[in-house]
Parts: structure tokens; sequence; C-alpha cells
């Protein structure tokens, strides 16, 4: 069966963790290309060590290859925004891991069905994809004035992308709890935490409700999102069950990677890969039935 | 004669005690009096910094706006300053902040956690204004670690760095020890923040000066999250009787403290069992009203909660993790009765 050819920007944890996914789960893409800016690094010698091209003239080496119909970026977010009207003009299709923000938000758990005609699409930030499911889950029982996100990860699993772009990470995250959440109002604030062993990655949702007293119907909500987001995160789970304090709701999720390249403690990293992951394989889907 | 700058935090970290429920009005108030008393700059806003005003932290009287608007006018010669947590606070906070008159912004982070700052220590300056580096949780990271995390915060600007004792639990030698070794290795003044939870944040503020500080913190009637910050009327005192010019009048000081501040405040600013705890078991001062709300709540007791949170190794602005531990720890104290009591039957 035809795959559809995809290369990856951005050798380091993240570019590094979705090759290996695309490698071991997708049945409808495949990788090509990762390329980086700087040679040397774990990624690109073990992108080689599989048989994969490498390039380190970042991304013209991907604009080169007509071949390529996807692009992952897993650099930072300048460089994204830099890169979007490049990758339009050549007629890619982007799927950005960064905070740019410049296409669609997605988040495969609540938006990825009639979302999938655009040219950009931006998976928010590890947090948003973490806890936009659970806004939405609240959301869909009763209406959510305002969603506060607060994502706590191991300081062993930021890397210099996330350190950098700290307040991307913020605001995308709180623009995406409003327009994919379906909150009116949305928050979210980013902690990092060096202990030894390293945390799972925790977030906590806050949500002010119309109607607390639908607590039971709540809770079921979100276990049936929890379910959904474990098809394709298995780490992902509820640690506290919602808990209502007058209009508030407070719940609280772990993502556990699963420790494939990255160490399990990277569930931050792992969710946003595996997002990547299922929102490639719909787009190339799409791609392939429109060959066919 | 030797000088010490000292930053007022009683409209900032203050804040904490009174769960953040000053008006503009208050910080106007109180400001103008730091301000005629002679005070170098005068730290205010949410207790957790810009931007701090949430579920997580508590809502605050007013929005962050609405108190620089109130305070910036009636200031003299004080310098405005605010505190921002990177991932809580960001850029856009600064550059409100900057529209209000602000002079200082201090970039507070964790002790291991300087380069997350780094973003708005160069955004700080470009808008010309000071930027301090402010490295919390001092205690948690070994003396290398905080003069690496230092020398960062010089590298990406700062014109101060801080070493800052957020749980109230350093003793007196430790102070010295991580402020000779960070004076050392920057060519920045150095700065110290003490809490007050188990009595030492005077005697550490002056253990800090000693080895090098040339500012510090403090809070009138010793104000702040957890059993308080060192109190400004008495470093003042203080200073004075060591012949440091801090540039107060005692006097005017004083008066503010007791005629503006006292009259404001919700309880005393005591050192509490709980208080006490969190000097004890190292954890964010911050967490006081937090832990005893969530005991109330979950029906165990707030030490319990604050001794796990210590060994949990949690940070500052983990406020989430004291319901988590909390429901846990009722969950197990019902599993122990149920227990106690099968076996009786």
């Amino acid at each position: 069966m035809r795959k559809i050819k995809a290369a990856i920007l951005g050798p380091g944890n993240i570019g590094t963790d979705l090759m290996l996914k695309i490698i071991k789960k997708a049945e409808n893409i495949e990788v090509v290309l990762l390329a980086g800016i700087v040679d040397g690094g774990r990624g690109l010698e073990l992108a080689r060590k599989m048989g994969i091209a490498t390039s380190i003239d970042g991304v013209e080496s991907i604009l080169a290859d007509d071949s390529i119909e996807i692009v992952f970026e897993a650099t930072g977010a300048k460089a994204h925004l830099a890169n979007a009207p490049r990758y339009r003009r050549s007629g890619k299709i982007a799927i950005d891991l960064t905070p740019a923000a410049v296409g669609t938000y997605l988040v495969p758990a609540v938006n990825l069905d009639g979302n999938l005609e655009g040219d950009n699409f931006n998976m928010v930030t590890c947090g948003g994809q973490a806890t936009i499911p659970m806004v939405m889950a609240v959301n869909r029982v009763t209406p959510v004035e305002y969603a506060e996100i607060v994502a706590t990860i191991s300081s062993q699993s930021a890397g210099p992308g996330t350190r950098a772009n700290i307040d991307e990470f913020t605001q995308t995250t709180a623009k995406a709890v409003v327009a994919v959440g379906g909150a009116k109002k949305g928050r979210a604030i980013i902690l990092l935490n060096p202990v030894e062993p390293p945390i799972m990655m925790r977030n906590t949702v806050y949500c002010r409700v119309q109607h607390p007293e639908k607590l039971e119907e709540i809770r079921e909500s979100v276990a049936r999102m929890a379910d959904h987001v474990r098809s394709y995160v298995p780490g992902y789970r509820v640690r506290l069950a919602p808990i209502a304090d007058g209009d508030k709701i407070t719940l609280m999720v772990e993502v556990e990677g699963e420790g494939a390249y990255l160490p399990k403690y990277s569930g931050n990293l792992d969710i946003i890969t595996a997002a990547a992951l299922a929102t490639g394989e719909k787009v190339a889907e799409r791609l392939l039935a429109k060959c066919s | 004669m030797t000088k010490i700058r000292i930053i007022d935090a009683t409209l900032r970290d203050g804040m904490h005690a009174v769960s953040h429920q000053f008006s503009p009005e208050d910080m106007a108030t109180i400001a103008a009096a730091l301000d005629s008393a002679g005070v170098d700059t005068i730290e205010i806003g949410h207790g957790d910094g810009q931007g701090g005003s949430t579920f997580q932290y508590g809502f605050a009287k007013a929005s962050d706006e609405d108190y620089l608007k109130a305070v910036s006018p009636v200031l003299t010669k004080a310098k405005l300053d605010i505190l921002i947590l990177p991932g809580i606070g960001t850029e856009s906070d600064i550059e409100l902040g900057a529209k209000y008159g602000v002079k200082v912004v201090r970039i507070a982070t964790h002790a291991t956690e300087a380069d997350v700052g780094a973003q708005h220590i160069t955004f700080t300056r470009s808008l010309g204004m000071e930027a301090i580096g402010f490295l919390m949780m001092a205690h948690m990271a070994p003396v290398e670690k905080v003069v690496e995390q230092a020398k960062q915060f010089e590298s990406y600007g700062a014109d101060t760095v801080y070493v800052t004792d957020s749980a109230g639990t350093m003793l007196p030698w430790e102070v010295t020890e991580k402020i000779a070794a960070v004076k050392a290795a920057v060519t920045v003044p150095v700065g110290f923040h003490g809490h007050n939870n188990l009595g030492l944040a005077i005697g550490n503020t002056l253990a800090a000066v000693q080895a090098g500080a040339s500012c510090v913190d403090g809070c009138l009637c010793g104000l702040g999250a957890g059993s308080g910050n060192a109190q400004t009327e008495v470093l003042a005192a203080v200073f004075d009787r060591m012949n440091i010019d801090t540039g107060i009048d005692l006097y005017k000081v004083m008066d503010v403290a007791e005629e503006e501040v006292r009259p404001r405040m919700h309880q005393p600013q005591a050192i509490t069992k709980f208080g006490l705890s969190i000097g004890w078991a190292g954890v964010y001062g911050s967490f006081l009203l937090h832990a005893v709300r969530a005991g109330q709540q979950f029906g165990v007791d707030p030490r319990d909660i604050l001794v796990e949170l210590g060994r949990l190794k949690t940070v500052g602005g983990q406020e989430d993790l004291i319901i988590d531990v909390a429901s846990r720890l009722a969950a197990e104290k019902t599993q122990r009765r149920e227990k106690s009591r099968a076996a009786h039957t």
C-alpha cells in the first residue's frame, strides 16, 4: 500500500520520538527525512542507523524534495513562523509541534474530524493536549465559563525549546482551551519541578461551571474522554476524579510516557508526538483517498 | 557609611497573608506612606506576581492593572516594582508594567531553572527597566548550583541577583555560605529575601548582609507568605544601629506599619504551628493558607499535608498538589479507620 512521504524538521527529543512512533505505528505515513541544522546528536545518528535519510541543511533540504507531502515541525515557535509560508508555497502540509499557532489547533480526541481541510495544523502544546479534552468533557455536560489549566512537568523533560518559549506555551494553551475546549475564557500555567527521580507530567484542570450539581455526569464524561485519549496516548489517566467546590470543578490527569525512546517521565513529550502522529495519519488518509 | 537597598514587598508578598485582598486604595495609601518614609523600591501585585490571580493561587481583589493604576501616580521617589514568575506571568505583563511607570521587574524562577527567565530579563532590559533575577527555594539546591544559576541570570543581563529563602527554612550559616559564594562569582549586586517560619528572617538577613548582600527585602509588620518576611521597620532600626544607611526615616516607617498596615491585617503575623511546619519541612511559604483550607475540606491535619509536600520536594507554584495530597491523606485515613473497625468487630 502506498504511504505518504513525510519529513521531520528538528532532530531533538520531540522530533526523534515522533520519528520512532511513525516507524513503529503509522499505517499511512513514512518518514523519509530527518533534518536539522547542526550535525551530531542522538536523533540524527539514530535515524542513520535505521536507514532514514538525514540532512543538516534544515528546512531547505525539505523544500528541495517534491515527494515530501507532510512536514512535521519539531523546532521552535520562531522557526515555524518563518517556515510556514514556505511550506505552503511548495504545497506541503505542515503539522506543527511548536506553540507558533499558525494553523488550526488540533487535539485529536476533540476536533480531529471535520477539521482536516487546511494545510497547517497546530498541536497546541503538551499541556493543551493533556487538558483540553478534559475541558471539553466538562463543557459537554455544563457550560464552562472559565477554564484554568496547570501543567507541571519534570525539569528533565523540558528541553531548550520549551524553556525559551514559555510565554508562547501559556498563551497558546490558553487560547486553545477556549477555541477547542469550548470554555468562554481560558488561562494556562506551566511549572517545572527538578526533583529526582523525575515526576510524571501532572495536569490540573479547574473549571467554573454553570451547573456544578451535575458532578456525577461530569465524572462519567471525564472517564469516557480519558478512555478516548488513552486510545492514542496509552499512559493517560485521571489522577483525581472531578470534585466540586462551589461552582469550581477540579480534576487532575497524569501522563506517563510510553518509554520507547524517552524515559517514562516524559509524558509531556509523548502526548504531543502521539497527537501529531494521530493527526498525520488522518491527513495522510485524506491525501491517499484523493489519489485513488 | 555603608548603604543597603531595601525592597519593600508588603504589597506583593504581604498579599499572601490577606489572601490577595488588599484593594487598590489600600495599596495606594500604603505605597504613598512608604514613599514618604524613604523606602527605595516598592513591589506590588498579587502574591504570586503578575498574572497570579487564578483558581490555582487565589483570585485577587482587583486586577493587576487596577493596582498599577492606583499606585503608580502616588510615588514621588520610590521605584515601582513588579514580580514575574515565568510560566505564570508573561512579557505582556511586563509591557503593562512599563506602561504604568514600573522601574524594576523581578523575574523569579526555582533555584535550578534560571533559564526559563532569560526571555523576560532580556525583554525587561529592552524596555529600559531594571531586571532582578530571583532564585526561589534556594535551600533546595547545593551551593554550586545556586552559583551557576546566579551566573546565568547575570549573563542574561540581570542587574541584581537574589538568593531567596521562600520556605523560611535556611539557617544563618547556610545563608552566609550561599550569599558569599554568589557574591564571589558575579559582578552585579546580590540580594536576599528571607521568611520567618523558623524565627530567623531578621537574623538571616543580617547574615546575608555580612556575607556581601547589598539589597534585601522586607515587609511592614513582617507580613508575607508562611510566617511572613523580615519586618521592614525592624530592618530599618537594626541597620541604623549598625550604622548602615537605608534612606528610611525610622519613625515614619514605624508609623506606616502601625497605622496603615496593622489595621488591614486579617490575623496577627505569628509563627503558628502551620507556619512553623512550613519552615521545618522546607515547603513553599505560599502553601500555608491553601493547606489550612484543604485540611478543613478533607478533614486532615494541615501539618501532615505540608510535611508530605516537603517529602515530595514540591516547588513554588505547585498549589494544586495540596488538594491531591489532602485527598490522598483523607482516603488513607478512611482506610485505616475501616480497617480498625473491621478488626474490632
